[in-house]
Formats: structure tokens, C-alpha cells, sequence
């Protein structure tokens, strides 16, 4: 399918009362296991980075940090198995499965509907157009602010991970080209931790923005993701 | 200079027995983590190979991983220097000087065309064309081409030469550039760190003496047998940091029971030395042993990280700023916004229905 036609299917002008079939179950089933991987993810990464205070005891009878460092890895391993069963679904999936993975560039409609979108959430349009899958202003944001980071974290927290695995493991041969950009494996500590609060700011956004369409725009968002279905309740515009 | 005489001629007529000899190599064989059959290879290749040549020359550096080789107890120092290698050329300890010593350069580049190591201590400043090191006359840039095109390989001591170390530090004023960025058709083997330990050091030049080939080197260059693996995989600590036991100050209870150093910056996570197993001054401590964390002076750009943080200080934002910091400053941004816009939303709401209501 051409990234026109993916326009004009996903652009479709709703009908009264429309109820439409968008996020497939495994699209639907990413977004939860995801959800609760980015969240475990996040609260053991950052309390890798900042540990809390020293546990009493002998060092044999505690495992704190062994635990958290398990969690994260745990999560982390969903995580990018989930990640290449998305991508495996934007393929064969149906065409909104595939929307979050690229911006329609060079049409200039694209753009239009854009700009549309920038003034309706600046309160400059009075309505919002409604689409069956995400608007262009979301396909906007979605990729770098959420797929692109993803990926960074997968990849570099893999490498991250070859460290402890060693220089034999699968995990080295995959990702320890990271290496060879950044020496220092400090710095992609750093940029990983950095990852995080992109995908957290991207999450505040994310769940704001879907709460606030859901109630203003007049058509269902958060069971959207739960049923798969768009339901439009107003007559279209 | 015995050109032909090889290691084994030369340790006899030191006097040294045959049995010494066969203990040495067995040692040194143990020592790089060699199997039973390298002690008798390393006696064959001894016995046979002529010595090699080495020419030790000094850019901008502070000397401390000469300070380091000489401190080397296993193999010593000295049965490397006066015995297993025919070090002809380092201008910091050699006798000779001035144009004696100038022409010892010439003469090797002639004599061990394509066969002499050039050991590097330090790197050349490239600012000004390289006019911020002056050795022998003229540029140490100019030296450092000029001898690297005969030479077999080139060993990059240190940080200084791996990757620049302090006087790369931003913003580099006189664009000190590590040996791998200027010989570019070279085989450069890097032994980081400031200095490197002693015992890698020799154990390195002992390898290549011996196999008349470099070591197994890593995606960076290093020798994989002393830096495949991290400080912190082989700390003795390392148990603490597992059950979450860390030294919060430097005099507190944790400090005391010798808790992990984690929370005091220490770079052991992500270091990849041989601290940890080899140690320091023939295996007295290292400095993890000593209570103070590891500053990673192995790796590239330790010198601009900061010592005593976990989270690196990021300074395109700010004087003091981390990951953290940064995040949580964007969130908070970004949370500011969100509320303000759903405020606006409700505003909106409210007039535009009564806007309805009224029409």
C-alpha cells in the first residue's frame, strides 16, 4: 500500500454514529504489555542509577540490587521481543497498524491536516477533523518521540547489557558496534537514562492528550485501545 | 647492538641458568592466562627469535607510565628492558643523548626496516601545527609519522595516547589527538589507563616478543586478555553492590565494612581494566581496595566525566546539570504545559457551550 492510499483510508471522513475496527489484537496487546514493561523499566532503571539507601545485613542474605537489575533486564527483554512482533504486525497487520512507523513526508495533504491539527491544539480551530486512525499531528510526534527512542534504548540497553555478558555473547556480536560510536560506556548510561525521560515526557503527553480527545473531541480513545474499535459519537463534520 | 643474538644467548651470558629460564617462561605463560603447552612455545620462540627492537618516544604526557613499566614485578622490569627486548631509543631514561641519541632513530629505521615496535607515551598536539610539543627539534608530529612508517606495530601507552587523556580535555586548546587518529595504517594496540598497570604493560611487549604478533585486540583496539572484562565484574565488592550495600559518604558505617562505592562515582561499572585482578605494585591494592572509587582513567573522556557522580554532569545544560536533572526539569516543563493547556480546554469548553445554550 502507498503512503497515499494509507492517507485516505486513514483520513476517511467518519459517518454518524460510526463505529470502525482500528487496533487489531495484537496491535492492542503491544500496547499494554509495553505500557507495564516501559513502566518497570523505567522505576528499576532509575533506581539502577540511583540506588536507595544501604539494606542492613550481610551481603549473602540480600539481593536487592540483583533484583532490580533482574526486573529491568526481564522488562527489557519483553520489551524488544514485543518491539519485533510490532514491527513483524506493521507488515501484515491492517493499515493503521503500520501508521506509527513513518510520516508521510512529501504529501503535502499531510501537512495540511497537520497544520489543522497545530491550530485546533492551540485553540486557533474551533474543531478538530476526526480520523479513524491517529491524527497527523500524533503520526507526527509518535515516530521521534516514541518509536526512534524506543529503538535507541533497546539497542543501546543491550549493549549496555554485553557488558556483564560478556564479550562472547550474542548480545556483543549484535550490539557492541554501539561501542565503536561511543567508547566510554558511561556516556551511553548516560544517553539511556536520558532515553528514559524522552519516553516519560512522551507518556505524560501521550495519556493528557488521549484523556482530553477522548472527552473533547467527541469520539472514543482510551477503549479504543481496549476494544479495538473507533466509535464516533457525533454526526461528522 | 647484537642484532642477531636472540633473548636466550643473551639471559646466558647473563649468567642466568637454564632452569630460571624455563621457570620464567612459565610464569609469564601462567600469568597471561596461557594453557600448559605456551611455557615450552614461549622457551622455542625465546631461543630462536632474535630480539626485538623497540623505540619508546614521548609526546605530551606526564611520564607516569614509564613510572608504572618500571614498577613491573612480574615479568621485572628489568629482565625486560635488559634482556627480552633491545630497547634502543627512550629518551627519558636512555644514556645517551642530543644527536647520539637523534641518530639511534635513524639507525633503527634502517637496521629493522618494518620490524622494530614504536612504543608511544603520550600524543601529538595538532594545533599550530603541532608547535605545543617540540621534541628533538621540531614537532613531536613530525617525529611520530616519521618513525611510525618503518615501524611493525605502534603501542599506544595509556590514556594519553588511546584517547588523549587530560590535556584533551575540553576544549582542548592545543588539540592533543590520540596515536589511532593521526597513524592511520599502522596496527595500533591501545593499553589505557593513567598509567597503565605495570604488569600489562610488560605482559603486553612479552607477547609480542614472543609470538612476533600483537595480542587479540578488542572493537577499541585494546589487548583482550587484560580488557574484556570490567572492574566492577571482578570487584571484590561486588556483593555489596548486589545486595544494595553502598558507602553513602566517605566516613560513614559503609565506608567502615568496605560497602560498595557505586553511590561515591565510582567508574568500576563501566571501566574495563585489570584492576581488580592484577592490582597495583605487584599486587598490593588497587584503588577500590584503598576506599576510593574508580575514576575510570581507562576510558575514553574520563578526564570531562567527573570523578564522584553515577549520573554524568551533562554540560550543554548549565553549570550543574545530569540526566536526572535535565529529565526531570522537561517533565516538569512539560506537566506545566499540560495543565495549563487542559485549564484553556475547560475555559474553552465552558464558554463555547454557553455560547450554544445562548444560541
Amino acid at each position: 500500500m502507498t503512503i497515499d492510499e494509507s492517507i485516505a483510508t486513514d483520513g476517511e471522513k467518519a459517518v454518524q454514529g460510526q463505529n470502525v475496527y482500528v487496533y487489531e489484537a495484537p496491535v492492542r496487546i503491544w500496547h499494554w504489555v509495553n505500557a507495564f514493561s516501559i513502566l518497570t523499566l523505567a522505576l528499576t532503571g532509575y533506581l539502577i542509577g540511583s540506588p536507595p539507601p544501604s539494606v542492613p545485613g550481610e551481603a549473602s542474605a540480600n539481593f536487592l540490587m540483583g533484583y532490580f537489575r533482574f526486573m529491568h533486564f526481564a522488562a527489557g527483554q519483553v520489551l524488544a521481543v514485543f518491539l519485533i512482533l510490532r514491527l513483524y504486525w506493521a507488515f501484515v497487520g491492517n493499515v493503521h497498524a503500520r501508521q506509527i512507523f513513518y510520516v508521510p513526508f512529501w504529501s503535502v495533504r499531510f501537512w495540511k491536516e497537520w497544520l489543522h491539527e497545530v491550530r485546533w491544539y492551540t485553540f486557533l480551530a474551533r474543531q478538530p477533523r476526526k480520523y479513524v486512525g491517529h491524527n497527523p499531528l500524533a503520526q507526527l510526534t509518535m515516530l521521534p518521540m516514541f518509536i526512534l527512542p524506543l529503538f535507541f534504548l533497546v539497542i543501546t540497553g543491550f549493549a549496555l547489557y554485553s557488558e556483564g555478558a560478556g564479550r562472547d555473547s550474542w548480545e556483543y556480536q549484535l550490539f557492541g558496534w554501539v561501542f565503536s560510536i561511543w567508547p566510554n560506556s558511561q556516556d551511553i548510561h548516560t544517553f539511556h537514562h536520558l532515553g528514559m525521560w524522552v519516553i516519560l515526557v512522551f507518556i505524560m503527553v501521550h495519556i493528557y492528550v488521549a484523556v482530553r480527545e477522548d472527552i473533547v473531541s467527541r469520539q472514543s480513545i482510551i477503549s479504543s485501545m481496549i476494544s479495538g474499535e473507533r466509535l464516533f459519537k457525533d454526526r461528522a463534520d | 647492538m647484537a642484532a642477531a643474538e636472540t633473548f636466550y644467548d643473551f639471559i646466558r651470558r647473563q649468567g642466568i641458568t637454564r632452569r630460571s629460564f624455563t621457570k620464567f617462561c612459565s610464569l609469564t605463560a601462567a600469568s597471561l592466562g596461557f594453557g600448559p603447552g605456551a611455557a615450552r612455545a614461549m622457551a622455542m620462540a625465546l631461543e630462536t627469535k632474535e630480539r626485538v627492537a623497540v623505540i619508546w618516544m614521548h609526546g605530551l604526557e606526564c611520564t607516569c607510565c614509564s613510572e608504572s613499566f618500571i614498577r613491573s614485578a612480574h615479568p621485572l622490569v628489568k629482565d625486560v628492558v635488559l634482556s627480552m627486548i633491545s630497547l634502543d631509543y627512550d629518551d627519558t631514561i636512555m644514556a645517551a643523548a642530543g644527536d647520539q641519541a637523534e641518530a639511534i632513530l635513524e639507525e633503527t629505521k634502517e637496521k629493522y626496516k618494518g620490524k622494530y615496535i614504536l612504543a608511544v607515551e603520550g600524543n601529538p598536539p595538532l594545533n599550530e601545527d603541532g608547535m605545543f610539543c617540540i621534541d628533538g627539534g621540531r614537532p613531536f608530529v613530525e617525529k611520530l609519522k616519521w618513525m611510525a612508517k618503518d615501524a611493525f606495530a605502534i603501542i599506544a601507552w595509556g590514556a594519553c595516547a588511546s584517547w588523549g587523556c587530560v590535556q584533551a580535555a575540553k576544549p582542548n586548546p592545543t588539540q592533543a589527538t590520540p596515536i589511532d587518529k593521526v597513524i592511520l595504517d599502522k596496527p595500533i594496540i591501545k593499553v589505557p589507563g593513567c598509567p597503565p598497570i605495570a604488569e600489562v604493560m610488560t605482559g603486553v611487549v612479552t607477547f609480542i616478543t614472543t609470538f612476533g604478533k600483537l595480542p587479540e585486540l578488542d572493537r577499541q583496539g585494546r589487548p583482550k586478555m587484560f580488557y574484556s572484562q570490567r572492574i566492577h565484574d571482578k570487584c571484590y565488592r561486588r556483593p555489596h553492590y548486589d545486595a544494595g550495600q553502598f558507602v553513602e559518604e566517605w566516613d560513614d558505617e559503609g565506608a567502615r565494612k568496605g560497602y560498595c562505592l557505586y553511590k561515591m562515582g565510582c567508574k568500576g561499572p563501566t571501566t574495563y581494566n585489570a584492576c581488580s585482578t592484577i592490582r597495583w605494585n605487584g599486587g598490593v591494592s588497587f584503588p577500590i581496595q584503598s576506599g576510593h572509587g574508580c575514576i575510570g582513567c581507562s576510558e575514553d573522556g574520563f578526564w570531562d566525566n567527573g570523578f564522584y557522580d553515577r549520573l554524568t554532569n551533562l554540560h550543554q545544560f548549565g553549570i550543574e546539570a545530569n540526566a536526572d536533572k535535565v529529565g526531570l526539569t522537561a517533565a516538569g516543563i512539560v506537566g506545566g504545559a499540560i495543565a495549563a493547556h487542559a485549564a484553556v480546554t475547560a475555559v474553552k469548553r465552558v464558554t463555547s457551550k454557553r455560547e450554544k445554550a445562548d444560541a
